[in-house]
C-alpha cells in the first residue's frame, strides 16, 4: 500500500497555503508533517481526509480498497475530539464504531488500551482534556482503517499517555498501516520528515 | 444500514438527555399557544377560527427554534469531519439527522397538540385535523429546514440567516396545513384537496432536503 500526493496546491480563504507539494508514504512507514505555525499542516491532513479540496494536484492510495475511496479508509483526529459531552464514554466510542462501520475491534479492549476501562459509564462532559484525547485515540482503535492522519496527537497527553499512544502508532505500523502526523515534538517513533513552509 | 440506525439513535438519545432540543421546543409551542388566548380575549369563536392557525404558527416557529442546532452541533466538536469521511453516504446521513430531529422534536408537538387544542376551543375533529395536518406537514418543515441548517454550517452564519432562509420555503407548508385544517372544521372545500397538496410538499420535500444539504456540507467544509 503507497499513500502518494502529486503537485498539491492549496489555497484556502483566497491565501495559498502550499503549491506544486509532493509526498509519498508507504505501508509501515511513519510521515511527520513539520512546520511553522500557518504553514499548512492541517490544511495538508484535511486535504487528504477529503474534507478540503485540493486546487490542484491529487492524493492517491495505492493497493487499497478499490471500492473505497481514501477517505473512507482514513481515520482523521483532529483538533477536536468529536465527542458529545451528554453521552458516555462507552456510548461515544459505541456510537463511532457503529458508524463508521468496516472491520471493528473489540471495545472494552479498546478502552483498557487507552487507559479508560475504569471511566465507561462516566458522561464524556467530566472527562479532562487529556482523557478526551485518549477516548479519541480509543476510536483509532476499534474500528481498522489503514491510514491514520493524525493533527497534533500528543497535545494534552500526559507522558504516561504519550508512550502509550506510540505503543499504539507502533502497532499500527507493525500491521502495515501508514501513519501521516502534523506534529511539533518528537514522536517517539521512526519517522520521515515532510517540512512544510519556510524552507521552500 | 447499521451506521445510520447509529446515528439516528445517537441524535435522539442527545436530544432527550439534560440540554438536548427536545423539549425547548414543545416548551416553546406551549408558551405561544397558552399566551394566545390571552392576548385575543375570551371570544370563543373567534379562538376556534383561528386555533388551527395558531397551533400551526407554534409549529413551525418551535421547530424553526431547533433547527439551527442540527449541524451546527456535530459542526462544532467534530463529528461533522467523520460524518462526511463515513462509509455510508452523506445524503442518507443527514436524511438519518433529519429524521432523528423529526422524531426527537416534530412528534412531541403532534402530541402535544389535542391538549393544546383545548385551550383554543377546538372539538373532538378540528383538533385531529390539526393533528393529522401537523403529521404530514412537520416532516416538510424539517426537511427543508436542514437545507438551511446545512447551509448555516458551511456559511459560518448562525441561526438569523437559517430563518431568512428556510422561512420563503415553509411557507407552502403553512399555507396548504392551515387550508386543510380549516377545510376539515368548516367547509367548504374538501379536506382532500389542500391535505394531498400537503402530502407532496412533504414527500418533495423528503427528496431534496437531503441532497441540498448534503452538496452544501459536502463543497463548504473548509
Amino acid at each position: 500500500m503507497r499513500l502518494s500526493g502529486r503537485h498539491i496546491d492549496c489555497i484556502r480563504g483566497g491565501r495559498r497555503v502550499f503549491s506544486g507539494l509532493d509526498f509519498d508514504a508507504a505501508s509501515g512507514e511513519a510521515l511527520a508533517v513539520v512546520g511553522p505555525n500557518g504553514s499548512g499542516k492541517t490544511s495538508l491532513l484535511r486535504l487528504i481526509a477529503g474534507l478540503v479540496i485540493p486546487s490542484g494536484g491529487s492524493v492517491a492510495l495505492e493497493g487499497g480498497d478499490a471500492e473505497l475511496t481514501l477517505p473512507e479508509q482514513s481515520h482523521y483526529l483532529g483538533h477536536r475530539d468529536a465527542l458529545k459531552p451528554a453521552l458516555s464514554v462507552h456510548e461515544n466510542l459505541a456510537f463511532w464504531r457503529d458508524f463508521l462501520g468496516g472491520a471493528i475491534g473489540d471495545l472494552a479492549q479498546s478502552l483498557a488500551a487507552v487507559g479508560l476501562a475504569h471511566a465507561t459509564h462516566l458522561p464524556a462532559a467530566y472527562l479532562s482534556a487529556g482523557q478526551r484525547r485518549r477516548l479519541s485515540i480509543a476510536r483509532l482503535l476499534v474500528v481498522r482503517r489503514p491510514v491514520w492522519l493524525l493533527d497534533e496527537p500528543t497535545s494534552a497527553l500526559d507522558t504516561a499517555g504519550q508512550d502509550l499512544f506510540v505503543g499504539v502508532m507502533r502497532g499500527h505500523l507493525a500491521g502495515g498501516g501508514i501513519i501521516v502526523t502534523a506534529t511539533h515534538a518528537p514522536l517517539g517513533i521512526e519517522t520521515r520528515e515532510l517540512r512544510m513552509g519556510g524552507g521552500k | 444500514m447499521t451506521a445510520l440506525a447509529a446515528l439516528i439513535r445517537r441524535d435522539i438519545k442527545i436530544a432527550l438527555r439534560v440540554g438536548g432540543g427536545a423539549l425547548i421546543g414543545v416548551l416553546f409551542f406551549l408558551t405561544v399557544t397558552v399566551l394566545m388566548p390571552f392576548a385575543i380575549g375570551p371570544d370563543l369563536a373567534l379562538l376556534t377560527r383561528l386555533g388551527p392557525a395558531i397551533l400551526w404558527l407554534g409549529a413551525l416557529l418551535a421547530s424553526l427554534l431547533t433547527l439551527d442546532r442540527l449541524f451546527t452541533a456535530d459542526h462544532e466538536d467534530g463529528s461533522l469531519d467523520l460524518i462526511v469521511m463515513g462509509r455510508a453516504p452523506l445524503e442518507l446521513a443527514c436524511a438519518a439527522k433529519a429524521l432523528a430531529h423529526w422524531l426527537a422534536a416534530g412528534v412531541p408537538l403532534i402530541v402535544a397538540t389535542p391538549v393544546l387544542g383545548l385551550l383554543l376551543n377546538l372539538d373532538a375533529t378540528a383538533t385531529s385535523a390539526v393533528a393529522l395536518t401537523l403529521l404530514v406537514g412537520t416532516p416538510a418543515l424539517t426537511f427543508t429546514g436542514m437545507i438551511g441548517a446545512a447551509l448555516a454550517v458551511t456559511l459560518h452564519r448562525g441561526g438569523l440567516l437559517l430563518a431568512v432562509l428556510v422561512l420563503p420555503l415553509s411557507i407552502p407548508v403553512l399555507i396548504f396545513g392551515v387550508a386543510a385544517s380549516q377545510a376539515a372544521i368548516t367547509g367548504p372545500l374538501s379536506f382532500g384537496t389542500p391535505f394531498s397538496i400537503l402530502c407532496a410538499l412533504s414527500l418533495v420535500s423528503l427528496v431534496v432536503g437531503p441532497f441540498a444539504a448534503a452538496a452544501s456540507l459536502r463543497h463548504g467544509l473548509d
